[in-house]
């Protein structure tokens, strides 16, 4: 298992240092590198030890005070902008925030904590009694959305410790479809920080075709996003323009569908699926092109993790994995085994792991189990299918059945030949109960802010 | 087509994706013993809610599932008010 190997980020950064020419850029604000390390470096008084929520309004500034108060700060939460109002205070009761870092204080206002407003510099605070001088811990959000927030625990060394080291002649250019200020999106920017490299951030309110220009215009080499994020960025022929050498996946269950799609778009990158969640950390890559992940790894995994199936659930073992759930007790992260099981359902087949979907989206037909994500692999191996999702749809007669939403190419002539042709595929490939009843074309499927297929889970 | 069409024909047309053998479709024909079993009943009221824009079985809560073939289609010639 690796060791920790960065206590500070601004120290990592100095000894990565970063090419002249490194930025951080949204595509309306660019920093150099150096910049901001120079800006760790004379990092105002008063912060050491607070437990910060960093809450400003954009991952820009998100990333500048992440650099200057990592190593300072005893804590820090990344707030995501998508996260309800409501939720705020069990947030700081639960991450025992006693300072907000903020753009505008008015949505803290009445949290009993200490906020301060980011300028262009990090300004002074009088210090705190009992400041911790641990090591900083960074707190991230789980991805499930629903009720109160669950906060996970990290620390920087488990979260870089899955970054091999980059050689200064091979330094990526990284963009992330991803929010930094969620677990997907952290990971890339360590890599880029680590690497001394670029990073091109995205923007909530970039359309897919602009926001693919803009990696274009900067020369990014290496992008990571969901498949989701993927499926809708093949959709846009600005896919076209941009050449990229490494193509990652994370967050869904990567089908075989898209990684050939991208093979097919970027012939010459390399594309690799990660396995990785906020509590499990980064699991393991798999770069051999298909779905799935060889059952050897249940023996021997790479990159110092354990993997074992337990009920179907795949579950993990690292160094990387989140050590809580900040302030609630009650929730069970790591079991007392060590081992972390993020739900994720697993089925042997010749040799091979498939990830079959999530333990809590399972549809119950009639007592049948099914799995949406099975069967929108089988649909989206059709040629006419960019993006689908299957959903329980209530029936009175056996609680629910499977219902299927597509998402088309345009230009479809005969729109229900393709639906006939999907549902002979499901029927060469599906038991009758997971064969979708109804399909549906629609215009667009809902994605979560962090770019997931969005499911009511019930 | 008229709503009995309409029925009818899903009724042969889901009968025919889930490799059902179907008795002939009379009106005093026994729902269970018309060769569709439960999961074909609940694909055909969802797609016969999507193509007539009502299902009879939900609509109300006092509403008995039908027994024979002509209850089935009655329930969905009775439009709800």
């Amino acid at each position: 298992m690796s060791q920790p190997k960065a206590q500070s980020l601004g120290h990592a950064l100095k000894q990565a240092e970063p090419l002249a020419e490194a930025i951080l850029s949204d595509g309306i604000s660019r920093v150099s590198l150096r910049h901001l390390l120079a800006a760790a470096e004379t990092l105002a008084d008063g912060w050491a030890g607070r437990s910060v929520m960093i809450a400003v309004a954009t991952q820009f500034e998100a990333a500048r005070v992440l650099i200057c108060l990592n190593g300072v700060a005893g804590r820090l939460l990344l707030l995501p902008p998508d996260v309800k109002p409501e939720h705020y205070a069990s947030m700081v009761r639960d991450a025992s925030i006693d300072t907000i870092i903020c753009s505008d204080a008015a949505p803290f206002a009445g949290l009993g904590v200490e906020t301060v407003v980011l300028g262009e510099a990090l300004p002074c605070l009088s210090p705190i009694k009992n400041a911790k001088s641990s090591p900083t811990e960074w707190l991230m959000l789980t991805s499930g959305t629903t009720g109160e927030p669950k906060i996970a625990v990290h620390s920087l060394a488990g979260l870089t410790g899955a970054i091999a080291p980059v050689t200064a002649s091979s330094r990526p250019h990284w963009a992330t479809f991803y929010d930094i200020r969620r677990y997907g999106g952290l990971q890339i920017f360590l890599r880029a920080m680590l690497a001394g490299g670029s990073l091109t951030l995205s923007r909530p309110d970039e359309v897919v075709v602009d926001h693919l220009r803009r990696l274009a215009a900067d020369g990014v080499t290496h992008v990571s996003g969901t498949p989701t994020h993927w499926r809708r960025a093949l959709m846009s022929d600005a896919a076209s323009l941009f050449n990229p050498k490494v193509v990652r996946l994370s967050g869904e269950i990567a089908d075989q569908a898209i990684l050939d799609g991208l093979k097919a778009a970027f012939p010459n990158a390399a594309i690799g699926h990660a396995y990785a969640s906020t509590e499990a950390g980064v699991g393991f890559e798999v770069t051999d092109g298909l779905e799935g992940f060889p059952a050897s790894y249940l023996e021997t995994a790479p990159g110092g993790v354990a993997l074992r199936i337990v009920d179907g659930s795949l579950q993990i073992k690292s160094s990387r994995m989140a050590s809580e759930y900040a302030g609630r007790p009650d929730l069970i992260l790591v079991g007392s085994d060590g081992w972390v099981d993020a739900g994720d359902i697993v089925e042997i087949r010749n040799g091979r792991c498939y990830f079959v979907g999530r333990r809590g989206g399972i549809i119950n037909v009639g007592g049948l189990k099914v799995h949406p994500e099975e069967v929108e692999s089988v649909i989206n191996r059709h040629n006419a299918v960019r993006q689908s999702r299957v959903r329980a749809r209530k029936s009175p007669v056996i609680g629910s059945i499977v219902v299927a939403d597509l998402v088309l190419l345009p230009d479809i002539a005969n729109v229900d030949v393709v639906k006939q042709e999907i549902f002979g595929l499901c029927k060469a490939n599906l038991p009758s109960h997971k064969i979708p009843a109804v399909l549906s074309v629609v215009p667009v499927i809902e994605v979560t802010a962090g770019g997931k297929v969005a499911r009511a889970h019930a | 087509m008229s709503t009995r069409n309409i029925v009818i024909a899903q009724i042969e047309q889901v009968g025919a994706e889930q490799n059902k053998m179907l008795r002939p479709l009379t009106d005093d024909l026994n729902l269970l013993d018309s060769g569709l079993d439960s999961l074909c009943f609940a694909i055909l009221v969802a797609r016969l809610e999507d193509k007539i824009g009502f299902d009879p079985f939900t609509v109300s809560d006092d509403v008995e599932f039908p027994v024979t073939l002509g209850d089935f289609v009655r329930a969905y010639e009775n439009v709800p008010a």
